[in-house]
């Protein structure tokens, strides 16, 4: 757009507010756009509706037009051609101009009814010194009271509020506003607290003595509407009712208000006593309960004792609204991992073992040790501070590791470092070997695991084995020793002279797996031997698992790398694995059905014999068949959102993560066998099985309320 | 013979740039020149020269910042040169560093030159000499630019050549123009008796010579007050006259008002020791010498309708009428200390360098992207370039402009070389954390406050976001041709600002309550805070024309104030990080929470869609597995759900199914 038509049209829009109306908290707002012909016209209407509550409890309706004017070009009425209408509001009563105010005051709804009732109804006096306020006071005293209210900003929710109920009760009591703190802290005792809106009720219709200030209600609500509303309302019931009936049949407004009534019994001869403590105690409870006379019974003991009572019984109330509240507060921390951490930061960790590096010590450390492992983070971030102290462990289990030495930098304190090592998030944990280039670890913020990469880190992968017997030792977990204890499946590459390529890329593959799987690779003259044991012919891959019981021999046929990495994975995966939330991911990313049994301890014997078989017999199985123990005590979370009711153990379910989010139980009544389940598959595809249970629905707004624009 | 002269042009020409002959006249070619080897022109000519860029500084001196050679008179910087922050952050310790330059080199840091807190101007002076030399900057000195005009040429970059012509008359020609000659020309009044005034710029800064003088000083900026803390303690007294009350920096907060450490006389005045402040215009004033040599004060009005021949003593003085007019005492001295403007004389009419308006006519005019406003390619830098933020920030100050330079120089980088402004990837994880590094360590942000802010441009669905920092908020609605980066899904602006109605020469700053605590009263703090705003889609030239007066942006989609720190450490997890992550969230539809890789593994059995934090780690084999230590915690605290074993066993033990309240607080689609 032209900077020219630009200014065009901005200068030829304007706001106006027909003040014949004004806007109720729930009532649709009408932003009609007129022309200028049309909105004038329709002023002649002028037509009032009021929605509030009045004083005599009448519920009346009260509407605003706020009407967008669109200045045609040739149009000629005064407003348009303004030279100033720009971002300007008119408000209008009838279809005369009250005033013009510019639309920078009007940011939201609370302000615009707060500006408009201001111009609109000169009912609230503004104050800004202590001598206004007591001017005011005095000037009511004998006639009239006052209801003083105190908002920290003008334009807000608060403001709104007392600007609308000056508009309903402006002609009975005088309203006066004020922002400013110093006026809040002479009316109370305590320290006031600025930040929040107050209101004071002034009976200075009772106080005929000038020299008396007028007795003040706070209110206690917040200031609201509705809150102002009955607060108002409570002030002017008359502070003590006298009733001759019986109190069962007394009905006061402090009853429909859902307040208590406090009813003192008195006789002739005590009436007048009686009749100053019931004034007594209406003042101390005004707002909070009703006081009723009725000439008859004397009852009372104590007047505290009333104050008290009535006291503690709004104080359950208010315990308990505040517990509603609690739950909806912004304040508690629903973040499990800075909750757990913020819970643990007293306890000093054991860093004796993990270096800290600094910007000066960085690069030095690095030419050290054969290996270096560091550990960057940000000392104020909470997933940092949980992997810091699954670091802790690890360093303890490597304490005496020869030629790894563990570090850290805090890259709050040494950003440079971070950034020079394109450590761009936090955490992260690099290995530095000596003059080759760094690893990043990208495996789970678990000791176990980066114990387990640090070690299969610390042997070149794939590592070139140089006898058959080394290559056989390496099958069978023995070798290298170091590993020993760290690994359950070894690979083994069996190249012969010829196959140079395939070897290339496996040794490229090794390098992005190095630290996750053990790799080796056998090239020797007598590769030949080797294959022909295991009845494959190189390029191939031998697969041994837990220490070298079974060997699988897999071709290689030519492949890039990223198929080979591909392919080591997918090879990698049990066949009927235990599911633990440490290997989930893995098989996760099949994006298959489940068939999971669930049991409780070990499996038995033969339910696992026969969904070994049902899982073998299929290679492309459509699913994963696996079993989840429950001492992986989330499996029981697991169970609990499936069913209502605990089934029985072991229990086989199917479930599909990745579509729909059906759950199907295994019929209880039949055993476990390959058979029973493979028809039970058969009729699920079939859909002739109902779904046990469908995942809960969450549909689930965020809790905490919206933060709305806010304005100073 | 012509070999040699061969030679030396050739070794002329790799050095500054080519050579080329034009219709007869040579002219020197270079993309970039930049006037003036002041701490801006070198920021410039350092990331030029970092980026690879043909460039020359051109310097009328022999040496780097000429100014601070001779300025200011009593050699004592305002700048502080804080040392020791307790922190080893460098990032984060350039906030309290008000006169280094940016480079990578550490041995560059200001601290290295100077003990003192307000350095000595001689160090400013040594520090730039080694600044243009260890990172050797290409400046020819004793290059004097007395003129520069347009060369159209629609093959130029701008449509146009800069052609500059120095004191030789030698004539260089470039395709952009860095403008980095501070405002260096003293601010003149005239009035009858004008001549009878010392310049500060002349002044003697020996107090012998002002022992036992009564002194009038005219002005009230640093300048005056630094000349009058000199003198103080030897004078009759001194009395200060200039038109605007007097504005204490510390209740401004704008660095450019009357520092703490010159307001000596200050002291002095209210506790009535003869020296004295006054408010008048210095356009209505006279000033004549008796016979005495006594310099006395009257009004210009009186002088008008006089008889030029008659003497001094016809002259109506003010006291004649009104026997308690303050400035009745003849004065020994008068010493004009009025600032500085900008150079406007050497630019040819064609470039339609025009001064600012009001209190900002000392500058030229510019665009919030520090282009001049009459001529594209021509940037103002340094001092210079003031208007932007004049009153406001830190714009006219080496710790304010040099992050400002950084912004123009990855303007021009985009514009010209199609390098797009710099920027990191993250997964949206990391967005809370990426803010609140940011607001704790960075500079640029701290120092241009309401001036710079980081984009934070979110990526479709809100699963990634890229993050560009120090942008000039002012240019927001040009953010995608500025940058080259597109924002399509929407932005935050990651900003620093004090409260609305902090600031202000005639404020309290110090009324009791002035700090905000809470997290829910965070709009209303007062001192430096981040605030962040939330754009649907980026706002237009139109939005940001209409934004309210001293809005740094229109008006947002939602806005969020981080409450105001003591210690400015926004790491509180509760007070801080809580509010903004569910600021975030709401935002985005999204939850950002943190969870063990426990709770991923419910929610992949559980849910359809998971969260980000597991989606983008656990999912990928990168969950937090969390110390078993932690684990107890989160569960005492609630947020974890114990399934240990306990009473699991019997069959008609019924367990409800337990709503995943507290663990689910975002849209699950199903």
């Amino acid at each position: 757009m032209s900077a020219q038509k630009d200014r065009w049209v901005s200068s030829f829009f304007f706001l106006l507010f027909c003040a014949s109306s004004i806007p109720t908290h729930g009532s649709a707002r009408l932003l009609q756009e007129l022309s200028p012909q049309e909105y004038f016209s329709s002023l002649q209407a002028g037509r009032a509706s009021l929605s509030y509550f009045s004083h005599s409890g009448m519920y009346l309706t009260v509407r605003i037009y706020i009407s967008l004017v669109n200045c045609p070009k040739e149009d000629v009425s005064r407003y348009c051609v303004k030279e100033n209408a720009l971002r300007k509001a008119y408000l209008f009563r009838g279809n005369v101009l009250i005033r013009e105010f510019p639309t920078d005051a009007l940011f939201d709804v609370n302000s615009i009814v707060a500006n408009v009732f201001a111009l609109l109804f000169n009912e609230v006096k503004y104050v800004e010194t202590l001598a206004d306020l007591q001017n005011i006071e005095n000037a009511l005293k004998g006639r009239s009271n006052m209801v003083f209210a105190y908002v920290p900003a003008t334009g807000t929710a608060e403001h709104r509020a007392v600007m609308e109920a000056a508009f309903v009760y402006g002609t009975v009591h005088q309203f006066v506003l004020t922002t400013e703190a110093t006026l809040l802290k002479d009316t109370s005792n305590d320290e006031p607290d600025v930040s929040s809106a107050r209101l004071l009720f002034c009976h200075c219709q009772r106080t005929t003595d000038l020299a008396q200030p007028c007795r003040r209600t706070a209110m206690e609500q917040a200031l609201t509407m509705l809150n102002i509303h009955r607060h108002l309302k409570l002030m002017g019931a008359p502070l003590v009712t006298e009733v001759t009936e019986d109190p069962e049949k007394v009905s006061t407004v402090h009853l429909q208000l859902g307040l208590p009534l406090v009813f003192i019994l008195s006789q002739k001869e005590t009436y007048e006593a009686d009749r100053r403590t019931a004034e007594f105690v209406a003042w101390q409870l005004l707002g909070k309960a009703g006081v009723g006379v009725p000439i008859k019974y004397l009852v009372l003991e104590d007047t505290d004792e009333v104050v008290t009572l009535v006291e503690n019984k709004s104080k359950v109330e208010q315990i308990q609204e505040d517990e509603e509240e609690e739950e909806e507060d912004e304040d508690i921390q629903d973040d499990q991992v800075v909750e757990a951490v913020s819970r643990d930061k007293k306890r000093e960790l054991p860093l004796e073992q993990i270096r800290a590096l600094t910007e000066e010590t960085f690069h030095p450390a690095l030419l050290e040790t054969a290996r270096t492992v560091v550990l960057f983070y940000a000392s104020w971030e909470a997933v940092s501070l949980a992997v810091l102290r699954s670091y802790t462990e690890v360093a303890d289990h490597l304490k005496g590791t020869r030629g790894v030495l563990l570090s850290r930098v805090n890259c709050w304190d040494w950003p440079g470092v971070c950034t020079k090592e394109n450590v761009t998030q936090f955490p992260a944990i690099k290995i530095y070997k000596k003059g080759e280039r760094s690893v990043m670890y990208d495996g789970m913020w678990g000791a176990e695991e980066l114990t387990s990469f640090i070690m299969l880190n610390r042997v070149s992968c794939p590592l070139k084995l140089a006898t058959i017997e080394e290559a056989e030792g390496y099958l069978r977990g023995e070798f290298p020793s170091e590993l020993s204890s760290y690994h359950h499946t070894s690979l083994l590459g069996v190249f012969s002279t010829a196959t140079s390529e395939a070897r290339e890329a496996f040794k490229e593959a090794g390098n992005i797996l190095s630290g996750h799987v053990t790799m080796g690779m056998y090239f020797e003259d007598d590769a030949l031997a080797l294959s022909r044991k295991y009845a494959v012919s190189p390029p191939a891959l031998l697969l041994a698992r837990s220490g070298g019981r079974s060997v699988e021999g897999i071709a290689l046929s030519k492949q890039s790398v990223q198929d080979m990495v591909q392919m080591i994975r997918y090879e990698l995966l049990d066949i009927f694995p235990e599911i633990t939330v440490q290997n989930l991911p893995r098989y996760l990313q099949l994006r298959k059905p489940f068939l999971i049994l669930f049991s409780d301890g070990d499996i038995g014997q033969m339910e696992s014999k026969e969904m070994l078989k049902l899982a073998k017999g299929r290679p492309q199985q459509a699913f994963v068949a696996c079993w989840l123990n429950l001492k992986t005590p989330v499996g029981r979370g697991v169970l609990k959102a499936y069913f209502a009711t605990m089934p029985s153990l072991p229990v086989l379910i199917w479930v599909k993560l990745h579509a729909g989010g059906q759950v199907f139980k295994f019929p209880s009544e039949q055993s476990i066998t390959e058979m029973n389940i493979l028809s039970w598959l058969e009729k699920l595809k079939a859909g002739l099985e109902i779904p046990s249970s469908k995942w809960t629905h969450f549909c689930n707004v965020p809790k905490h309320a919206f933060l709305l624009p806010q304005v100073t | 013979m012509a070999p040699a002269v061969c030679g030396m042009l050739l070794g002329l020409a790799l050095y500054t740039g080519s050579l080329r002959v034009v219709s007869g006249a040579a002219f020197f070619y270079h993309d970039y020149c930049i006037i003036g080897a002041g701490p801006s022109g070198l920021q410039a000519a350092y990331f030029l020269q970092q980026a690879g860029r043909d460039y020359v500084v051109f310097e009328r001196s022999h040496a780097p910042g000429s100014f601070f050679a001779l300025y200011p008179r009593h050699r004592k910087l305002i700048s502080i040169n804080k040392r020791y922050t307790g922190k080893s952050n460098s990032e984060f310790n350039l906030r309290h560093d008000w006169n280094s330059l940016l480079s990578h080199d550490r041995r560059l840091l200001f601290r290295r030159y100077s003990r003192d807190f307000f350095p000595d101007a001689d160090a400013m002076v040594r520090y730039l000499e080694d600044f243009a030399a260890l990172l050797k900057l290409r400046v020819q000195y004793n290059t004097a630019i007395v003129h520069v005009t347009l060369e159209r040429n629609a093959q130029a970059w701008n449509g146009h050549y800069f052609l500059l012509t120095d004191q030789d008359r030698q004539n260089y020609k470039c395709s952009s123009l860095l403008v980095a000659t501070g405002t260096w020309v003293p601010n003149v009044v005239n009035f009858p008796g004008s001549e009878y005034v010392e310049g500060y710029e002349t002044v003697s800064i020996s107090p012998e010579d002002f022992a036992g003088q009564t002194v009038l000083i005219l002005g009230r900026g640093n300048s005056a007050f630094e000349t009058a803390e000199n003198i103080l303690g030897v004078t009759n007294f001194i009395h200060m006259v200039s038109r605007s009350r007097v504005r204490l920096s510390w209740a401004t907060h704008y660095v450019g008002d009357l520092r703490a450490i010159n307001n000596g006389l200050l002291d002095t005045y209210q506790l009535k020791s003869l020296d004295g402040l006054l408010e008048g215009d210095l356009e209505d004033l006279a000033i004549i010498k008796d016979k005495k040599g006594k310099l006395h004060i009257t009004l210009r009005f009186y002088l008008e309708n006089r008889n030029t021949s008659t003497g001094i003593d016809s002259i109506t003085l003010p006291q004649d009428e009104l026997d308690n007019f303050a400035t009745r005492a003849p004065y020994d001295r008068v010493i004009r200390c009025l600032g500085w403007k900008f150079d406007f004389s050497i630019y040819n009419r064609s470039l339609r360098m025009m001064p600012g308006k009001g209190n900002k006519k000392k500058y030229p005019q510019i665009k919030p992207s520090y282009e001049s406003r009459g001529t594209r390619g021509l940037f103002v830098l340094g001092t210079a370039s003031h208007s932007v933020d004049f009153r406001k920030s830190a714009g006219g100050f080496i710790h304010g402009f040099r992050y400002t330079t950084r912004a123009v120089h990855r303007l021009l980088e985009n514009r010209h070389h199609g390098v797009p402004w710099p920027s990191t990837v993250y997964p949206i994880t990391q967005l809370t954390n990426s803010i609140i590094k940011r607001v704790n360590e960075a500079s640029g942000l701290y120092q241009m406050f309401s001036v710079l802010a980081d984009i934070i441009l979110l990526r479709e669905n809100a699963t990634a976001f890229e993050y560009l920092e120090e942008y000039p908020v002012g240019i927001l609605a040009e953010l995608e041709t500025q940058t080259g980066r597109k924002a399509p899904n929407g932005l935050f602006v990651v900003i620093m600002e004090y409260g609305r109605n902090f600031s202000g020469a005639d404020k309290d700053v110090f009324y009791y309550n002035r700090a905000v605590g809470e997290a829910q009263h965070a709009w209303q703090s007062n001192f430096l805070h981040p605030v962040i705003y939330y754009y649907k889609r980026l706002p237009t030239e139109h939005e940001m024309r209409l934004r309210p007066p001293d809005w740094p942006l229109p008006r947002p989609d939602a806005v969020h104030h981080i409450v105001e720190d003591f210690l400015t450490d926004w790491t509180a997890p509760n007070a801080h990080i809580l509010p903004l992550r569910r600021f975030l969230e709401n935002c985005l539809s999204t939850d950002l929470r943190n969870f063990f890789a426990e709770s991923c593994f419910l929610f992949a059995f559980t849910r359809q869609k998971l969260p980000p934090f597991c989606r983008q780690g656990y999912v990928r084999m990168q969950g937090l597995m969390g110390s078993e230590g932690l684990r107890r915690h989160a569960i005492d605290a609630g947020l974890l759900e114990d399934y240990a074993p306990t009473d699991f066993s019997g069959d008609n033990h019924t367990i409800p199914v337990r709503p995943l309240q507290h663990l689910v607080n975002t849209k699950d689609e199903f």
